[in-house]
Formats: structure tokens, C-alpha cells, sequence
């Protein structure tokens, strides 16, 4: 009984020490003071003043452009790739699918500073096409772990059955694989979407000529010291990251009543 | 099937953004820059190895060590107590475990700037209550504190998918058998969460000895890690080829130790995040 409240108490400390800070970045978005040591009242202007700010918003307009576009690159390159991996003899296979976590293991600086140099070596400007191609090379792998499971359950019959019964090979694809394998299809997609929105350091690294996402602008504002507007820029993309999660988990948890 | 054509656009991806920018850094690694242009030398892994840059080493070491110890002890009862057989609402406490993990990770670290700050908060509050102020933003603390907080998740859930999946009635056999629950814990669910245990770590670790921006904000630049090193030495100093020698060092301990932690894993799954 004594345990079971202890139980209790140590949950709510750790939730506690987990939401805390990102609550209070909340209730502060909406004092009137731009000290933290005082409340002066409630309002709205910080998220007036985050949306007149003009680097802010070109930093929100990076963020989302790159993260769309990449994220719908990836997905398209790296279901075409886990389905040609997944019909691959086994050693070729494993020597790809090595390669394919290299990045996913590797130390994001790592990664960036690499990607950096190949850049500057192409003579390529570092801006928003890098910016973008960096993105995109990071979500792949990511697609294509979540596709590969969903190639394993397949069952390989069916798409021997379209070509029998006179579809064509890429007819069946479109029609019996692809609908199989969507939900990996779409979690890869939201699992790109997100990282892509997330990155600050692979990106800090890739982009220059004044495009830069919103990790980077909130890290050179907070370097800086305080900013209220960041505050309420938190609350916004809180809010956007638990609509998100909760859509995936659905989506997770409908999926598995199926295989049930 | 015809495997070529559908792969083909993510190899020819992958050799030009994967394999070709590790060869660059490699290449400017074992290169230095001379007055009859670039030379093959290893003098800047030597140079890795004097004492002020090893020093920056033991120090990402230390303190990602500290983290990850401070984050096992929080986590590991915190991965038993999610795992509880009769808890209700599981699924939507793990999910509130993970929310906050896919908050941009910058912001969580901005979180504790103003909470620690001098007129922040925690010091209001403790002034409030005639306690003494706590100093400890631009400290080594601060930076534990920052590793603990954004890589906690990191160590709960590997290990809370692992404790999931014991057999319970392993633990009742042990029971019945006369074992006390610390002896229980000790001989049975311990060692069988162990693969658990090791990708915590591994998870945790690994992020807390490369990171750049924790000790930047929260430790005020006074704290270099390697990561820093790394970042400095290509965006200020312009050494390019150190910067690349630093990021081999690194490389080779992460996948190796990745490599070695990997062997201890019974099952990838333990790793699996959802």
C-alpha cells in the first residue's frame, strides 16, 4: 500500500521535472512583463510581436517548406529503395542496410560537418538547396526503417497473383504493394516530417546566405539571452508537436488492433 | 522483381551524400595544408593528443558519464513503475513520456536558461521562501542538468519495452520459491532487462558526449566540449583538417562503441522507441 503511493509520488516528480520548464515557457508566453521574476498581467503580445518579426517568420517559412519538401523526397526515394532492398539477396542486403544506418548512428555533427564540406568542395552555396538535400539524406534511412517491416509482413504471393491473373509489374505494384505497405508509408513520412522540423544541428552546419530554420534562429536569440517571443513561439510549436504525436499514435495503435 | 531501377535513385543518393562527404573528411583528416600545397601527415591526430585537447576529451567523457548515471538511477524505476502490471491509462502516461522528447530540443534547453537565470524562477520562488539563491546557470551543473533532462526519455523507454516483455510469471515462480522482492529484483528482473539497460545507456551517451549546443547555452561557452572543438574549428578557426581529424576520433569511438553495445543487445527491439 506504502509502496503504491511511493510509486505515485515518484511518477509525478519525474512528470514534473519533464513539463515543468516547458510549462512555464507556456504561462510566461502570456505575461504582460518581460521579467520572469514578475507577473504583470495577461496577454497576447508576444505572439503580435513573434509574428511582425520578420526573421522569425522567414525562419518558419524555411522550417516548413524544408520540411515538406524533404520529407515527401525522402519518403518517395526511400520506399522505391526498401522495396528494391527487400528483394535483394542477403548480403547485398546487409551491406546496404549498414550503410543506410551510418547516418542514423553517426554523430549528427558529424554528419553535418561532412555534408558541409561535400557542399563547399561541389561549390555549391550553402543555403536553402543545401539545406534542403541535407534534410532530405538524414530522412531516408528513417523511411526506409519504417517501410522494411511492413515489406516482411507482405505476403510475396500476392504480387506473384496480380502478375498471374495479367498485371503488369509495375500495375501490381501500384495496386497491390504500395495499398499494403502504406501505414509504414505514411509513419516514415510523419517520422521525417517531424525530425526535419526538429533538426538544429545538421542544419546549423548546411545552411548559410541568411536561410536558416527555426532551431537556429531560437539557438542564436537564446545565445543572446532572454526573449519573450520565443516563449510563445514554444507554446505554438508545443501545441503542434503533441497534435502531431497524437495522429501518429492513432494511426500506431489502429494498426496494431488490425494485426490483432 | 526488378530490384535495380527502384533502388537505383537511393544508391546514387547515397554514394554522393553519404559515402562521398565521410571520404572528405577523412581526406582532409590525414591532409595538411603546406606552402607546396596539401600533404599526406597524421600530424593532426597528433596534435588531438596533446594535453589542452585531451583534456576537452576527458571532460565530454566525465560529464556525459555523470548524465548517463544520473539518467539510469531516475529512469530505471521510472521504466519498473510505467511497466506495472495494474497501472491504468499505460499507454497515455508513455505517450506523455514521449511528448516531451519531440518538443524542438533547443527550446527544452532555453527552458532551463529562464528557469535558472539570476531573477528566474527557481530564485524567485527560493527567495520567496528566505532560502538562499542558487547559482548555478553557466556551471557544469547546468550542463548535467541540461544532459539529464533532454536525454532522460532516452534511457526510460528502451528499458521500459524491455520490462514490458518479461515473462510475469517468471517473477512469480520466484516467488513462490521464497525470494524476497529485492531479491527478485536482483536475480530476475534485473538481468533480464539488461539489453534494455545497455541501449538506455547507449542512447543516452551517445548524444551527451557529442552535443555542442547544451554546453553552449547552459554551460555560457566557458565548458569547450569535443563538440564545440568540432564547431569551432570549422566555422571560426577554419581548420579543416583538425575539425575533420576531431570528427574521426569521434566517429570511430561512437560507431565502435555502437558496434561493441549492439553485441550485448539480444534483440534490436530494444531500441524501438514507440
Amino acid at each position: 500500500m506504502v509502496m503504491k503511493h511511493i510509486k505515485k509520488l515518484y511518477a509525478f516528480l519525474i512528470f514534473f521535472f519533464l513539463y515543468a520548464p516547458i510549462m512555464v515557457l507556456i504561462i510566461f508566453s502570456f505575461n504582460e512583463s518581460k521579467s520572469r521574476g514578475s507577473w504583470d498581467g495577461l496577454t497576447l503580445k508576444w505572439y503580435i510581436e513573434l509574428f511582425k518579426d520578420r526573421q522569425i517568420m522567414s525562419a518558419m517559412y524555411y522550417t516548413l517548406s524544408v520540411a515538406i519538401l524533404s520529407s515527401l523526397i525522402a519518403t518517395a526515394i526511400g520506399t522505391a529503395a526498401a522495396i528494391g532492398i527487400d528483394n535483394m539477396k542477403r548480403f547485398k542486403k546487409s551491406m546496404i542496410m549498414n550503410l543506410t544506418y551510418l547516418p542514423v548512428l553517426n554523430p549528427d555533427i558529424v554528419t553535418g560537418i561532412a555534408l558541409m564540406l561535400l557542399f563547399i568542395f561541389m561549390r555549391i552555396r550553402l543555403g536553402f538547396l543545401t539545406l534542403l538535400l541535407a534534410h532530405i539524406t538524414f530522412n531516408i534511412p528513417y523511411v526506409i526503417i519504417s517501410v522494411l517491416p511492413k515489406l516482411k509482413q507482405l505476403n510475396k504471393h500476392i504480387y506473384e497473383a496480380a502478375l498471374d491473373l495479367g498485371a503488369s509489374p509495375s500495375y501490381a505494384l501500384r495496386k497491390v504493394i504500395i495499398p499494403e505497405i502504406m501505414p509504414g508509408i505514411i509513419t516514415g513520412f510523419l517520422l521525417a516530417f517531424t525530425l526535419s522540423l526538429d533538426d538544429f544541428v545538421i542544419s546549423f552546419f548546411t545552411t548559410g546566405s541568411g536561410v536558416s530554420n527555426l532551431s537556429i534562429t531560437i539557438y542564436s536569440m537564446a545565445r543572446r539571452g532572454i526573449n519573450p517571443k520565443i516563449n510563445a513561439l514554444s507554446t505554438i510549436m508545443f501545441i503542434t508537436v503533441l497534435l502531431l504525436l497524437i495522429i501518429i499514435n492513432n494511426r500506431m495503435s489502429k494498426n496494431n488492433t488490425i494485426k490483432e | 522483381m526488378k530490384e535495380n531501377r527502384v533502388v537505383a535513385p537511393y544508391l546514387i543518393w547515397m554514394t554522393i551524400f553519404i559515402v562521398l562527404p565521410i571520404i572528405l573528411v577523412i581526406f582532409f583528416g590525414v591532409t595538411i595544408r603546406t606552402e607546396s600545397g596539401l600533404q599526406l601527415s597524421l600530424d593532426n591526430f597528433k596534435r588531438f593528443f596533446e594535453p589542452i585537447y585531451l583534456m576537452v576529451l576527458w571532460r565530454s567523457i566525465r560529464l556525459a558519464l555523470i548524465s548517463t548515471v544520473i539518467c539510469l538511477i531516475l529512469g530505471y524505476p521510472m521504466a519498473m513503475i510505467l511497466a506495472s502490471n495494474g497501472l491504468k491509462m499505460k499507454n497515455t502516461l508513455v505517450l506523455l513520456f514521449i511528448i516531451p522528447m519531440w518538443m524542438n530540443f533547443l527550446l527544452r534547453t532555453y527552458a532551463w536558461m529562464t528557469l535558472l537565470e539570476r531573477g528566474g524562477i527557481i530564485n524567485t520562488i527560493l527567495n520567496f521562501l528566505k532560502l538562499p539563491s542558487l547559482n548555478i546557470l553557466y556551471t557544469e551543473q547546468a550542463v548535467i542538468l541540461g544532459m539529464v533532462y533532454n536525454f532522460l526519455p532516452f534511457m526510460v523507454l528502451p528499458i521500459y519495452s524491455v520490462l514490458i516483455k518479461i515473462d510475469k510469471s517468471l517473477l512469480e515462480a520466484a516467488e513462490d520459491l521464497g525470494a524476497d522482492s529485492i531479491t527478485v529484483f536482483r536475480k530476475v528482473t534485473f538481468p533480464l532487462s539488461i539489453s534494455g539497460v545497455i541501449s538506455g545507456i547507449t542512447m543516452v551517451f551517445m548524444p551527451a558526449v557529442t552535443t555542442f549546443v547544451i554546453s553552449r547555452l547552459l554551460g555560457g561557452g566557458q565548458f569547450t566540449l569535443i563538440g564545440n572543438l568540432i564547431e569551432q574549428q570549422f566555422l571560426f578557426v577554419g581548420d579543416w583538417s583538425f575539425g575533420s581529424a576531431i570528427s574521426i576520433v569521434m566517429m570511430i569511438l561512437i560507431l565502435v562503441s555502437m558496434g561493441f553495445m549492439s553485441k550485448y543487445e539480444k534483440e534490436n527491439e530494444g531500441a524501438g522507441l514507440w
